[in-house]
């Protein structure tokens, strides 16, 4: 004998959830489009850094190479993201608004600002025309670079995507030392003469990524796990590996060419692994009902003892 | 005051004349499932069929709210140790959120709020850019595949814009779908809960009609017969944008590192 | 309710708002269980038993309606001495005979005082035939042949034990049950009982019905608001379609079609109908009116109004006798309007094989269904048994404008025509079935016109004079139920029934609908909403008779007119005026008044005594005991389905005695049941039914996406403990066999399907939705294939709400392979030609 839509039915085993569906519609961005864009910008940023110092200092090798480092690597972000869009016409509509609220939107007048900096500046350069320009471009790119290194963090933190979000604190720092190691990396393989600047950055880069992880994985408590199992433990794991290697390479590799340019793969690498496994972290995230439920009871009992 | 705001029942209107937030109640103590809400949004909007594969999921082989599914009909089993079996059913739509993450992300200003305060997409301007999706703390809105583009409840807008009801609310033979001025929705709900408990119905709820919420009150809200959770939904969803000025103020912080670094990294030889 | 007739049932939802307590009797826990205060899981086939249990019950516990059952039902009738009960003959009532296995009505007859009549029993016309207008009474109820002594005897055997041995409802559950019902039946309250096909489509299905009636007429529950038995009906017309009958045995209004040599003149088949006592009393006129619609001038005092006009029955012509004289080859030609018998109906390879024995089919359908593709491709094509090259059948398609897109009726479970209006207009070839008929009828009138043959006279002395319209010269269908509703002699549309003459003066297509067209207006069109007129809406649509809302209603009121209580009043005797008057159409003669009682030689309406409320029967008395109208005996009583792995624990016979069994070929054997050898080769009970996502054979909905992707392919429900018996996981695959086929299907296992414990054991049960077919966008193996053809002897509606079955977890084979499986179980249950009709 059964009664329709009457007393609680079954004891409670939490946290519940529909057919362990997911609650959330996770992420769609295509991969490799959006993990490589996260990376490439992460790399254009260090690299304008990069360049307006060895501008300050007169490095002219460094300066000149970071910066085309930087317009190929941003030219290679725009394009990672017009096709993840689909069409170039669509990039055009985040031009429409300027919306606070969107970093998104945010983000593409950054690179709306920073593109066009850093190719003059690259252009330059290389060719001397117009050097005021050129050292006003530079100026303009870098000031422009912490932005551009930090806001995608931002972008994946403000979504519903519990191993996100939740690491609103942390990702962005994990980003910039991301960037930071990675465009060291690269300018100590571009630049061997002056690289010294190039070289430290890589390792202090790294030791700020690395202090962001560890930071991000404890503070995540349950939600962590994305971070460190299936395909995302796995890339997550990988950048934890290479990114020391590169650093010491990148050290040793001084009088040494082939360590040197192993050092600056490995870092780039160990960037691109580092944005590979935050983002399969938030897919993974989103498609367990448990990482949403979970920390939301857990907030409710807090507030409203049942 | 748009041209149309004269089409609106006077119901629908504030004493100044601007159209008051419409919005819906769904009493799912009511609800038979027979998703003709399900089928009548599909008809009415042109939406796509959502596949067709055997679940296993009870009479739902629909699974939830997508691109290609605006209302869905969850179906619950459950059975009491005694044995009693009850039946647990649900249409579930977009929240069309006071503080609504979708609408707050989108780089584009596809996404929208009506004079009604429904939250709609424009199909012409939204960019595919897939921001708004992973935004939602409650999973409705989603991209359709081979499109790319964001679709979701728009509430009928061109239905209630017109001062018609929307297609699923009409389509709803129980009226466990009602459509009507937000306020009056809530008093409404509010009054049926004292009358489920009085019956004995301890379970029954109220999810998504608090103003103090963390979407600051959903647009469409329901009456459950258990946790949001066994239905799918988040137990206590907040809008994501609520901590983004912490989220600015980290990145520029985390930025400003970076530049101190670099600016270190160059003290020294080399 | 809630999953077949969800925009009726919200009717039941605001009634439940209201305080009403909903209960659902289902062997499975559906999405109207979901919604019911309670629910009451049963057995497949054993309602007879639950509902005599119940009627036990209130004759024990003394809880019927005294007053009522006095004064307005037969309890007080004396019935003949020669008449036997199942009780005296083990299962048997007097009259049987074994070589037909067929019942004579004549000592089910009440005791007639010696000046009266001599009754026929034997027209069996939808009239309810003749039993005496005024037999011998006990007004005490004390006789030991009066009707209601004779109800106690033959239900005493329903105890709750015996429910709980047969139905498998624990005792609680059903005492729980009988309170609800008979805490609902009083002077201040009503109880509804609501029904469709899961009553209906078994061997014994128009007794359940008779089981639910007694049990009302005992409470008091027939005439009154709030009260009554509601059939609903099924496709959105199907009413209409009896009322206007698609039946070959009735003519329009529930007149019978004539029988070669019983009704050879119009004054014969008056004769049948003509009863005593009430409304069948002018049936002369209503056959007149008819004959005038159809042949209108021609139609003459002469020539006995075209009275031969009409066919007459040779015999059975229902649909399954039909399929059986396609096989046998005299049955040449066919067709399918609106029906998918290759999906719909039971034993589905037979109505396949007898197509394919067919010279020509003709099918108008709104997609190309499995009715029109099985030459092509349907099973036994597949399985190699047709080849499509050797099928001599002409088959053609043609497609059917739907009901939105053209204009007509829709008269719905409340007897109410509404009328709906082209949405848009056909596209393409189709065509509306009006179309189609008028068109037809033209085309051949041309083509004999001129004729001196009398054959031809039938078709060309028709009025066929219908007005067109539009580009595809489409007939006014205003027109048709203009003509329905009938006119006098000056072309005037009628009032009502009371309006026809039996002189030729009035034309009526059905005496039941007319008035339908009343001052000229469509009656039928009427919208007005329910907040602008009473609580019983008259002014919406229009219901037969006489836009009458609750038929008997005269019954809602007490023997002195007086209503029942103020909160059930419906109508009532108004001493001023003298008439009886009320909320609805009152169901009497307006100026007969409650203590009214009639002259000897009185007849028709005017031979009803005061408190004869029950105005269509002969006696005027609601029948807890049907002295004649059922082939299969004057009360219900409990006998298992043909296919049964339960033993009857009621009586001897273990199935209906009188039930319609095909001589068993090849492709419809039967199973062993009860303590039969074999039987345990079928362990469980299959019933098959709707889901609220499709619809019937699937014609109107596997060719939608919106509708098939929310129910993409067949399953089977069944429960955890079947499960686990048969190693089936949910989403996975089953095989289902009967003794007829083999079929698989998806498997959702659910606590919703209960296991029961029945005569001491444990019975697991299967659900199976009917919906499938191999055409359109959302596919499966047909539960039809499963079913066989054993009938109800009244109705002959199919029994497919209770088969044994065996389920086996995997695919079925394909090919030959998919036979053989169904021979293997044949041989293991050791069943032949004769098995299942033992006891016959
Ligand atoms: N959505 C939808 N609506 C429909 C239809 C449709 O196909 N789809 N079809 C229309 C038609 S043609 C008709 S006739 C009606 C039919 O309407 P219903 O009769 O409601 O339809 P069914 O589902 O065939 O049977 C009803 C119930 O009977 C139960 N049942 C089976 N055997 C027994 C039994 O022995 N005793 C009892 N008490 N219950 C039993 C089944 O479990 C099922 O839940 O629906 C009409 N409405
Ligand atoms: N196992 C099992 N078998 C059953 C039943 C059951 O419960 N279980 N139920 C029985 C019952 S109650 C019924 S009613 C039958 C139904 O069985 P069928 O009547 O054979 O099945 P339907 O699919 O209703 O067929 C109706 C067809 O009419 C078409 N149609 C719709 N509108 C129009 C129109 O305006 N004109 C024309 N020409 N065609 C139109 C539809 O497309 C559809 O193909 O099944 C019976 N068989
Ligand atoms: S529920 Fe999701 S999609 Fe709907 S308004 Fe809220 S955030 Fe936007
Ligand atoms: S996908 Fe369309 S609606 Fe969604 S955020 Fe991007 S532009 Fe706006
Ligand atoms: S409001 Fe309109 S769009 Fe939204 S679910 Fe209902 S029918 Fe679909
Ligand atoms: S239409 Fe109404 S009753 Fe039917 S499923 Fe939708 S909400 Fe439930
Ligand atoms: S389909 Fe038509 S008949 Fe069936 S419930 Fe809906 S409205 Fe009523
Ligand atoms: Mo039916």
């Amino acid at each position: 004998m059964g009664r329709g839509g009457e007393q609680r039915m079954v004891p409670r085993a939490e946290p519940r959830s529909y057919y362990g569906e997911p609650v959330l519609n996770g992420p769609v961005w295509k991969v490799p489009d959006v993990p490589a864009y996260l990376f490439l910008g992460g790399l254009a940023a260090g690299s304008s850094l990069l360049a307006a110092g060895a501008d300050l200092t007169g490095r002219q090798v460094l300066s000149q190479r970071t910066k085309l480092a930087a317009l190929a690597a941003i030219s290679g972000s725009t394009i990672a993201l017009v096709h993840d869009l689909g069409r170039p016409a669509r990039f055009l509509n985040m031009l429409r608004t300027f919306k606070p609220t969107s970093p998104m939107s945010m983000g593409s007048w950054v690179l709306a600002a920073y593109g066009p900096a850093a190719g003059a500046a690259a252009a330059s350069s290389v060719t001397g025309i117009a050097p005021r320009c050129g050292v006003a471009a530079t100026a303009g790119a870098a000031a422009l670079s912490p932005v551009l290194a930090t806001y995608t963090a931002v972008l994946l933190a403000n979504t519903a995507v519990p191993a996100w979000h939740e690491a609103h604190r942390e990702l962005p720092y994990v980003f910039a030392g991301s960037g930071a190691a990675a465009a060291g990396g690269l300018a100590a393989l571009l630049a061997p003469g002056e690289a010294g600047p190039a070289r430290r950055l890589a390792a202090m880069g790294w030791a700020v990524e690395a202090a962001a992880v560890w930071r991000m994985e404890r503070r995540l408590g349950s939600l962590a796990t994305s971070y460190e199992q299936g395909r995302a433990g796995r890339w997550m794991r990988a950048g934890e590996v290479l990114a020391p290697a590169g650093v010491l390479a990148t050290v040793l590799g001084r009088r040494r060419p082939a360590l040197r340019v192993g050092g600056g793969a490995a870092l780039m690498a160990a960037s691109l692994c580092t944005r590979f496994g935050v983002f399969e972290a938030g897919r993974a995230s989103a498609a367990d009902p448990a990482q949403t439920v979970g920390p939301q009871r857990e907030r409710l009992s807090a507030h409203s003892p049942t | 005051m748009a041209p149309y705001l004269s089409e609106l029942p006077v119901g629908w209107l504030q004493p100044d004349g601007t159209p008051r937030r419409m919005g819906f109640f769904t009493d799912t103590s009511v609800c038979i499932g027979c998703k003709a809400c399900e089928v009548a949004c599909k008809q009415w909007n042109g939406v796509p069929d959502d596949g067709f594969t055997f679940t296993g999921y009870s009479y739902d082989n629909t699974v939830g709210l997508g691109a290609d599914t605006w209302r869905h009909v969850a179906f619950i089993e459950q059975t009491a140790p005694a044995g009693d079996v009850r039946w647990l059913m649900s249409s579930d739509v977009c929240k069309h959120c006071t503080e609504a993450a979708c609408l707050d992300v989108c780089p584009t200003g596809s996404l929208f709020r009506t004079d009604l305060g429904t939250v709609v997409v424009q199909e012409d301007i939204c960019n595919g850019c897939g921001y708004c999706i992973p935004a939602c703390p409650f999973g409705v809105i989603d991209q359709r595949t081979g499109d790319g583009r964001a679709w979701k409840c728009t509430l009928c807008h061109d239905r209630t814009s017109s001062g018609l009801e929307p297609a699923c609310a009409q389509a709803c033979p129980t009226d466990s779908i009602q459509f009507g001025p937000l306020d009056e929705l809530r008093e409404r709900a509010a009054a049926r809960v004292d009358a489920l408990h009085e019956r004995g119905v301890g379970d029954a709820r109220l999810y998504g009609a608090s103003p103090d919420d963390g979407v600051g009150g959903a647009g469409a809200f329901f009456l459950l017969l258990d946790d949001p959770e066994v239905y799918g939904l988040p137990p206590d969803p907040v809008v994501t944008t609520r901590r983004l000025g912490a989220m600015w103020r980290r990145a520029a912080a985390a930025g400003a590192a970076m530049a101190a670094v670099v600016a270190v990294a160059f003290v020294g030889g080399g | 309710m809630a999953e077949c007739h969800p925009v009726g049932f919200q009717w039941v939802m605001e009634a439940k708002a209201g305080g009403a307590t909903v209960v659902h009797v289902d062997p499975r826990f559906t999405r109207t269980s979901a919604v019911a205060d309670l629910h009451v899981p049963l057995r497949a086939g054993s309602d007879i038993a639950l509902l005599g249990g119940i009627i036990n019950h209130v004759l024990t516990e003394e809880t019927w309606f005294h007053d009522y059952v006095v004064a307005y039902t037969n309890a007080s009738f004396l019935l003949r001495e020669d008449f036997r009960d199942t009780e005296d003959l083990d299962g048997l009532f007097s009259g049987f005979d074994p070589e037909t296995a067929t019942y004579d009505p004549d000592t089910w007859q009440y005791e007639r005082d010696g000046d009266a009549e001599e009754p026929d029993p034997h027209s069996l016309g939808a009239s309810g035939a003749h039993v005496d207008a005024r037999p011998r009474r006990d007004e005490t109820l004390q006789h030991p042949r009066c009707v209601l002594q004779v109800l106690k005897r033959h239900f005493a055997r329903y105890t709750p034990a015996l429910v709980e041995e047969v139905c498998g409802v624990p005792r609680d559950t059903f005492a729980e049950l009988c309170r609800v019902v008979v805490e609902n039946s009083e002077r201040e309250r009503t109880t509804a009982f609501c029904y469709a096909v899961g009553w209906t489509q078994h061997t014994v299905g128009a007794q359940y019905i008779r089981a639910a009636a007694i049990l009302q007429t005992l409470l008091g529950n027939i005439g009154r608001p709030g009260g009554g038995i509601l059939a609903l009906r099924g496709h959105a017309s199907i009413q209409g379609s009896t009322d206007i009958p698609t039946l070959y045995n009735l003519l329009p209004g529930y007149l019978p079609m004539p029988r070669a040599g019983e009704h050879d003149d119009l004054g014969s088949l008056v004769e049948a109908q003509a009863l005593a006592k009430g409304h069948w009393g002018d049936a002369r006129a209503y056959v007149v009116s008819l004959l005038k619609a159809w042949w209108g001038d021609a139609a003459t005092p002469d020539n006995d109004f075209c009275f031969d006009h009409l066919p007459r029955l040779t015999g059975d012509h229902s649909t399954y006798q039909t399929v059986q004289e396609q096989l046998d080859g005299t049955c040449r030609g066919y067709f399918l309007l609106g029906e998918n018998p290759a999906v719909g109906s039971a034993n589905a390879k037979l109505q396949r094989l007898g197509m394919a024995a067919l010279d020509w089919l003709v099918v108008r359908d709104l997609a190309l269904i499995e009715s029109a593709t099985w030459w092509r491709d349907g099973p036994e094509i597949e399985s190699g048994e047709l080849r499509t090259e050797d099928i001599g059948t002409e088959v053609f398609f043609l497609p059917a404008a739907a009901h939105l897109e053209k204009d007509g009726t829709f008269t719905n479970t409340q007897r109410m025509l509404q009328w709906h209006h082209t949405a848009q207009e056909p596209e393409g070839d189709a065509r509306s079935d009006l179309w189609f008929a008028y068109h037809l009828g033209r085309i051949i009138r041309d083509k004999l016109a001129g004729s001196t043959d009398e054959a031809d006279r039938p078709l060309l002395d028709l009025t066929w004079d219908y007005p067109l319209h539009g580009p595809l010269d489409e007939p006014s269908a205003e027109a048709v139920l203009r003509e329905i509703g009938g006119w006098d002699a000056s072309g005037a549309p009628l009032a009502s029934s009371l309006d026809l003459a039996d002189d030729g003066s009035t034309a009526c297509g059905c005496w039941i609908y007319a008035g339908v067209f009343a001052d000229g207006v469509n009656q039928a069109d009427r919208r007005r909403p329910g907040h602008e007129q009473s609580w019983v809406a008259p002014e919406w649509g229009w219901a037969w008779p006489a836009n009458r809302r609750i038929l008997y209603n005269r019954a809602s009121a007490d023997p002195d007119g007086r209503p029942w209580s103020e909160r059930k009043a419906l109508v009532w005797w108004d001493e001023e005026l003298q008439r009886w008057t009320g909320h609805d159409v009152p169901d009497f003669p307006l100026g007969t008044p409650p203590g009214h009682e009639p002259g000897p030689d009185a007849r028709g309406p005017s031979a009803l005594a005061g408190d004869d409320a029950f105005t269509m029967q002969a006696d005027g008395k609601a029948w807890l005991f049907a002295p004649t109208g059922l082939a299969d005996g004057p009360l219900p009583a409990h006998f298992e389905p043909q296919d049964s792995p339960v033993r009857n624990a009621v009586h001897g016979p273990q199935r209906n005695p009188a039930r319609v069994v095909r001589a068993s070929a090849p492709d419809n054997r039967y199973q062993p049941s009860g303590d039969e050898a074999g039987s345990e080769v079928f362990p469980y009970v299959a019933t098959t039914y709707r889901l609220t996502e499709h619809h019937t054979a699937g014609g109107m909905s596997r060719w939608l996406p919106y509708l098939s992707e929310l129910q993409p392919e067949m399953f089977c429900e069944v429960s955890p403990a079947l499960a686990a018996e048969r190693g089936l996981e949910n989403a996975g695959w089953a095989t289902i066999v009967t003794a007829r086929a083999a079929i698989e299907a998806r498997v959702l296992v659910t606590d919703r399907i209960p296991s029961l414990t029945v005569a001491g054991r444990t019975l697991h049960q299967v659900g199976l939705p009917y919906h499938w077919g191999d055409q359109g966008l959302s596919t499966g193996d047909a539960a039809n294939e499963l079913a066989h053809l054993s009938l109800d002897p009244n109705v002959h509606i199919q029994e497919v709400k209770a088969l044994a079955c065996d389920v086996v977890a995997g695919r079925r084979p394909r090919g030959a392979a998919r036979n053989e499986l169904v021979r293997e179980y044949q041989r293991r249950a050791g069943i032949d030609e004769t098995t299942g009709l033992e006891d016959r």
